[in-house]
């Protein structure tokens, strides 16, 4: 349309000779042959085959220790417990013991595990509000309805952070004590900061502009989520800097999980001091629970781990196994292709057939 | 017995001719159907009428709602607005289109007229009608004597107060009823009195006529059939293939939604702890808002996209034959044009080509190539390598060309034989000849192959100058002689032959007879047996070569027998009963005892590479049917002539319609029979059709046989046929431009429709097939995802992918790459094509896109969904970073779930394509890089912070894709999706090649090989293009004596002034048009597509 062609002549109208117009554009045209396919796949089956069996040595060099204690050790008493909705302010504390046979060398990850917990629910994942995460004081003030029902509490108050997430926040905490062999109970020292993404850290959870006022002034108006004990800003009674919503905690656990059976990093050991400069020595342990956070409304179950970790992260044998099977499957297939083309080939055969 | 609707009186519509059409009539313009103002309202009212549009409009209603919307609005409007876009600026330049076209069609108004006066004594019309009914002769018609005489006289015509009663418009071109009263008179009309629309006026000045029909009334445009709009067979099974879709969509969200209900009521109602159910929300509820949010997400397996590419890649390949320089034709200026752009597919499909002969098969061009006499062979076969020079002879033809030198040097040499065959040659037609300057000769004669051998014999020394009623002057060997002309045994079908009784200047009497050598052969002397021998011999070989032979005798007689049989003539032809069969009877007597004198064989031109196009074609399974208007010795000629019939065929059907009785074969009772028989054989020639009858046999195959169907033809006799077909074709570049505005394509000449479906619709369709199967892969793929996933979720219709992934993935990340695949795709070259045109068959089999092929794709992208889900989900399960932190969360699942679609897909694609281009190789990892650099962009701290409710997935890529074992899942899952693609199609290569398999596996083809032309020992190549000769017009008188002094009129003549009648063909070759063939004509008139084409290229 609009093309003014101001060729004149006899052969005005005559299409242009290009390439392109003319579909003559050079081109590579691959094909499937024997020569190319059956090199192809015992290539695969070879690179498959060594990248199974060097994950699998990698992951079999990770430790890993998961205790479910839901209702372990004496904490049948708070499960119990917490079957009362009544009894939710109640504190309850409980105590698990486990022992761990080899040494846990180099950096040892504690995670806290749920099952059975839908975080990936469309209603409880979209109940959030990452404006007012991030700080901004319009949306502290006025949560998006997005977070309905846990925007405002019964006085109408703005509840910071709103929304089904975190309201649902993981809060049981865990003291983990080292028995020594004939000596006195040593307290594993856990790092709890430093366990997030950097970018939520720093950029997707940040306080509103402080202004020279204090955490619980910014807060003000705002009502802590109704299930919580403690409001945003007196998450981390410890470190005054790790409150409000950049708390590990709460990021860790708004980083919500993919799957229903899950777990998240709870702290890292710290190595800094005898015995536990390389890692977590075998022997003895036990646990030291605030039961808080019920299980039994969702018949959940909840879990701590505690495992070393390699480049190719925990301790999860799916994908080195996967790629012994592929490897095996590919030369199967290998195989028989050769057969076949040897057998039946009738690749370059005449046209006239 | 007719009844007389139609009432007309003379004055208001007089049509005045001079050759170039010019009237006062004129058609309404339409206006097109759009202004400024309008535009976006009523072309946003007509989308959205289209049903695709509606749906996507509903679901983004759907997406308002908050307890349904399980995506953001803009999912849906990003795409939908890009859609409606693209589409309004088609929609807008069609329009405009659509303006000029009717604009030019005033150019074209043509009425149904009854003749007044003409130019011509006798009030004589000459018209050809090849555009109507495919007939080459020229035919006359005649004005009656009381309109005739008022002559040019505007004034006169004007106050002409008379009343005609005719019959009401119908479709039968040869016949008209009705009657003109005057001053209290009738007078009878008859065809021979109508000028029908479409006709072609030939040697005539000017003419005066009354408009009877017009427009939509008039006999051509009766004709043309209904022109309804084409869709393709693809179009069809898409449609079929999206309701099916829908179905299934709606299964799936079903069981989604029952699943939400059972889950609701276990695990859910356990859950409200943390999140609480609206007030009086229960389950039910609950699976019944999921319903329709399983809906907006899985509705990307009918993705709107689809009908846009489906668009693109049939505008694009549309372009690539209008560009194609193989099928533009120079000596016209010519190009291929796809005037249709919906169609292309269905060019790869074609199973019956419908085929016009005149103009389409043929040139209409007959030269005199060959003859025989006294037993010896004259003419060479293809040797252009030298020609006689005919320089002796002042009166020859310049553009007559022969080629065997041997003729001439008998012509000189005084061979008794060879002069008396000229001297026949001269003398026994019905030509006549108008000699304006000394030198200057035109011939005017009824058929090309009349004109023919009166050239060749002028040529040769007997010069035909002029004739009166009793006598016809030559000029033999530069000798002025006048014959007297005693009688003219006239030519018509049944005798097949034709002769005259001459008196020499000595005085000597002869008959001269020419005609089928069978009807020859039986009314020879006996003593001529040894040379008919001979001569049959020739005859064979001739006929072998496609040549049209004729058989030339004479007799001398003897005075008093021929006195005595010429008493018997006259009262013979003036008693009233009997008169046909006693003139038969008398002809077939003086008509016995000839002398043989030899055999011309005249070449009746086919186009460029016909038979060539034809072989194959017919090699590609594509069935090809002549259907004409012309004679059936004259279609069955050429059939032989183009390849079409063979000698050793024996199953050839060739039906004629010469009588309204025979188009019984058509009716409903027989239609199934003609049908049935037809395509039991292997070449169906369909002889004096009407263009009505031409649709009715394409949509009979069309209803009968499920196949589709091409009709090509050149004129507007075909144009019911061409608009009845799945596709039409138009021969463009010659005069008739009727064909080519209701065609589909159009080209200048018949052997780029090799070209047109071995390549371009081969191509077409295969692109279209892979495009659909690959496209439909990649959505299902994309969509089962979701499927899998909702069993993790709590079927709470969470999508797996980030929002923006799947507003972009469709529009952006997949779309290039298909399309690079759609518009340059070959899986072989065009040279392959040619070589192997079996190559095509596996189009008119429906192979590549089917049922079955879709199905076959849903199930690989089943399985590819499988592996994109579980394999992700298993390996980041309870997986975390090497530093400890997160990497099993639902944003690096997302990003970890559609990088692995990525990359399947991107893989999948490879696979498909055969021809990796520069572009397409750019689009495909352009496309990755997009995505990678579109992700990084979505996920990055400044959008975030720009609107954090919308880019709520910041980091994920940052903090996942640095992860090896993030890496070693996305091999894993792209290992798995190919492997069992490359198994099945090395399998299937290996154990069952189909025919691409092994055309690739064979030697390359070569430059094309010399055809070796086929000699045939068939027997009689008799055809004479005429019915039915001119021996009363030149007996009676009444033959053309046109006034020295163009006679003077009221008019300003415009155009040509010359229409004389001059063989002015190619290498002589005798056109009964008058017309140079396949010359550029710009100068003279400017066609109307070339008008088109100048107010197109202005806009």
């Amino acid at each position: 349309m609009g093309k003014v062609k101001t060729k004149t002549g006899p052969l005005a109208r005559r299409p242009d000779n290009s390439a392109f117009k003319q579909q003559r554009l050079p081109a590579w045209s691959p094909m499937l042959t024997a020569n190319t396919v059956l090199p192809f796949f015992y290539f695969m089956a070879l690179i498959c085959m060594f990248l199974g069996v060097w994950l699998l040595l990698t992951v079999q060099s990770t430790k890993e220790m998961k205790l479910d204690y839901t209702e372990a050790g004496t904490c049948d008493r708070c499960f119990e417990k917490r079957k009362n909705v009544s009894n939710a302010a109640q504190p309850c504390s409980c105590t698990v013991v486990f022992s761990i046979g080899k040494k846990f060398k180099g950096d040892v990850f504690f995670y806290y595990g749920l099952r059975n917990f839908h975080q990936n629910l469309r209603r409880y994942m979209d109940s959030r509000d990452d404006a007012q995460m991030v700080g901004r004081k319009k949306n502290l003030q006025t949560p998006s309805t997005y977070c309905f029902p846990f925007t405002t509490d019964q006085n109408g108050q703005p509840i910071a952070p709103c929304g089904a997430v975190a309201n649902s926040m993981f809060n049981d905490s865990f003291v983990l004590t080292y028995h020594m062999p004939g000596g006195r109970p040593e307290k594993v020292p856990l790092l709890r900061q430093g366990i997030t993404w950097y970018t939520d850290k720093n950029i997707k959870f940040r306080n509103p502009k402080t202004e020279n006022l204090t955490l619980p002034e910014v807060f003000k108006g705002t009502a802590k989520p109704l299930y919580w004990q403690k409001p945003v800003y007196e998450l981390d009674p410890l470190d005054p800097t790790n409150n409000g919503f950049i708390n590990d905690d709460l990021i860790i656990w708004m980083r919500e999980a993919a799957f229903p059976n899950f777990k998240k990093l709870y702290g890292v050991l710290n190595r800094a001091k005898e015995p536990f400069t390389t890692g977590l020595p075998a022997g003895n342990y036990s646990i030291e629970i605030s039961y808080n956070f019920p299980v039994q409304y969702f018949r959940g179950r909840k879990e701590v781990v505690l495992t070393t970790l390699t480049w190719f992260g925990g301790q999860n044998h799916f994908l080195p196994i996967a790629y012994l099977v592929t490897s095996s499957l590919i030369l199967l297939v290998a195989i028989v292709l050769t057969v076949v083309w040897w057998k039946f080939g009738k690749n370059g055969k005449n046209m006239e057939e | 017995k007719q009844t007389c609707d139609f009432h007309i009186h003379l004055t208001p519509y007089i049509m005045f001719f001079q050759s170039l059409y010019y009237s006062i009539y004129t058609n309404a313009i339409k206006t097109s159907k759009y202004n400024f103002f309008t535009f976006l309202p009523l072309n946003l009212f007509e989308q959205f009428q289209r049903i695709a549009n509606a749906y996507f409009l509903f679901l983004l209603v759907l997406q308002v709602i908050p307890a349904i919307s399980s995506l953001s609005w803009f999912t849906t409007v990003v795409p939908l607005v890009l859609v409606l876009t693209v589409t309004a600026a088609k929609d807008a330049t069609d329009d405009i289109v659509s303006a000029i076209c009717n604009l030019c069609m005033i150019f074209f108004p043509r009425a149904d007229l009854l003749l007044l006066s003409s130019s011509e004594p006798l009030n004589l019309v000459y018209i050809e009608t090849a555009e109507l009914d495919g007939e080459t002769n020229l035919k006359v018609r005649q004005a009656l004597p009381v309109t005739g005489d008022l002559g040019d006289d505007i004034e006169k015509l004007a106050d002409f107060n008379g009343e005609v009663r005719c019959e009401p418009p119908n479709n039968r071109l040869d016949r008209f009823t009705g009657t003109l009263t005057y001053a209290g008179q009738k007078y009878p009309l008859d065809n021979e009195k109508i000028l029908l629309r479409g006709c072609t006026l030939r040697n005539t000045e000017w003419c005066f006529g009354l408009v009877l029909f017009g427009g939509p009334e008039t006999k051509l445009m009766q004709n043309c059939g209904k022109s309804t709009f084409k869709r393709t067979s693809i179009d069809r099974l898409m449609n079929v293939l999206v309701l099916c879709i829908f179905g299934f969509l709606a299964i799936m969200c079903t069981i989604l939604a029952i699943g939400n209900f059972f889950w609701e009521m276990n695990e859910g109602s356990q859950f409200t702890v943390f999140l609480p159910r609206q007030e009086g929300k229960d389950a039910k509820f609950s699976a019944f808002l999921t319903f329709w949010s399983y809906v907006i997400i899985l509705n990307t397996v009918v993705p709107i996209s689809l009908y846009v590419s489906v668009e693109i890649i049939r505008l694009g390949n549309s372009f690539y034959i209008d560009w194609d320089r193989k099928m533009y034709f120079a000596r016209n200026d010519t190009p291929a044009e796809a005037r249709t752009t919906t169609l292309n597919e269905e060019l790869g499909q074609i199973k019956y080509v419908f085929s016009d002969k005149t103009g389409t098969l043929t040139q209409n061009i007959m030269t005199f190539n060959k003859c025989s006499i006294n037993g010896k062979s004259y003419g060479k076969k293809h040797s252009f390598l030298y020609t006689v020079d005919f320089s002796f002879n002042p009166l020859a033809d310049p553009r007559f060309m022969f080629h065997d030198h041997a003729l001439v040097e008998a012509v000189k040499l005084e061979n008794p034989e060879v002069h008396a065959f000229f001297r026949l040659l001269a003398l026994c037609h019905t030509v006549m000849a108008e000699e304006k300057t000394e030198g200057e000769l035109l011939y005017q004669a009824q058929s090309p192959d009349e004109g023919a051998l009166v050239t060749a014999a002028r040529n040769f020394g007997f010069v035909f100058r002029s004739r009166t009623p009793e006598s016809v002057s030559i000029m033999e060997m530069g000798q002025q002689r006048s014959y007297e002309l005693l009688a003219i045994l006239d030519f018509n079908n049944v005798r097949k032959r034709m002769s005259v009784i001459v008196r020499s200047p000595e005085g000597k009497l002869s008959l001269y007879c020419k005609g089928a050598d069978t009807i020859i052969y039986e009314r020879l002397h006996q003593s001529c047996s040894k040379l008919m021998d001979v001569t049959t011999e020739h005859l064979n070989e001739f006929a072998g070569e496609g040549l049209r032979t004729l058989a030339l005798a004479y007799k001398d007689l003897d005075e008093d027998y021929f006195s005595q049989w010429k008493q018997r003539h006259h009262e013979a032809s003036t008693t009233l009963d009997d008169r046909e069969d006693k003139l038969d009877q008398l002809y077939e007597e003086i008509e016995k005892d000839l002398l043989l004198l030899g055999a011309t064989a005249i070449e009746d031109k086919l186009q460029d590479g016909v038979p060539h196009t034809i072989e194959q074609l017919s090699k590609a399974d594509v069935k090809i049917w002549v259907l004409t208007g012309d004679k059936q010795e004259t279609a069955e000629n050429i059939g032989y002539s183009c390849n079409l019939l063979r000698e050793e065929m024996n199953e050839v059907f060739i039906i004629s319609g010469n009588s309204p009785e025979d188009a019984y074969a058509l009716e409903h009772s027989m239609e199934l029979e003609f049908l049935r028989t037809a395509c039991m054989c292997k070449a169906v020639i369909c002889c004096r059709v009407t263009p009505l009858q031409k649709a009715q046999v394409v949509e009979l195959v069309k209803k009968y046989k499920q196949a589709v169907t091409l009709a090509i033809g050149d004129g507007a006799n075909d144009v019911s046929m061409i608009k009845a077909a799945h596709i039409g074709v138009g021969i463009s570049g010659q005069e008739g431009m009727q064909a080519v505005l209701s065609s589909d394509y159009s080209f200048a000449q018949f052997r780029f429709l090799q070209r047109l479906l071995l390549v371009h619709g081969r191509w077409s369709y295969l692109r279209m097939c892979k495009f659909l199967r690959y496209f439909f892969y990649k959505n299902f793929t994309f969509t089962f995802v979701h499927f899998w996933y909702a069993f993790f979720c709590g079927f709470s219709a969470q999508t797996v992918y980030d929002e923006w992934f799947i507003t972009l993935y469709n529009l952006m990340y997949t779309a290039l790459p298909v399309l690079g695949m759609s518009l340059f795709d070959q899986d072989v070259n065009d040279l392959w094509s040619f070589q192997h045109p079996q190559l095509y068959m596996p189009g008119q089999l429906n192979l590549y896109f089917s049922k079955k092929a879709f199905f076959k794709c849903a199930l690989h992208s089943c399985y590819s969904s499988l592996v994109i889900f579980f394999i992700p989900y298993l390996a980041m399960n309870d997986t975390v970073r090497d530093d400890g932190k997160d990497v099993a969360d639902y944003q690096s699942f997302a990003l970890l779930t559609q990088t692995c679609l990525m990359f399947a897909v991107s893989i999948q694609l490879g696979f498909e394509m055969a021809y990796w281009t520069a572009v397409n190789t750019f689009f495909i990892l352009g496309s990755l890089a997009m995505y990678f650099a579109v992700t990084f962009t979505m996920y990055s701290n400044g959008m975030f912070l720009m609107l954090p409710s919308a880019f709520p997935f910041i980091g994920t890529a940052r903090n996942s894709l640095n992860q090896p074992n993030i890496w070693l899942t996305i091999l894993l899952t792209s290992i798995l999706c190919v492997l069992p693609v490359v198994t099945y199609r090395f399998l299937m290569i290996q154990l069952c090649p189909t025919i691409n398999d092994r055309a690739k596996a064979a030697p390359p083809p070569l430059p094309r090989r010399a055809r070796i032309r086929r000699t045939s020992s068939r027997r009689s190549g008799y055809a004479f293009s005429h019915a039915q000769g001119y021996g009363d017009l030149v007996t009676s008188g009444r033959f053309l004596r046109r006034p020295a002094v163009s006679r003077s009129s009221g008019f300003a003549h415009t155009g040509r002034t010359t229409t004389g009648f001059s063989p002015m063909g190619r290498s002589a070759g005798y056109s009964p048009t008058g017309r140079p063939q396949n010359v550029k004509v710009n100068d003279v008139e400017v066609t109307s597509l070339q008008m088109y084409r100048t107010m197109d290229h202005t806009l």
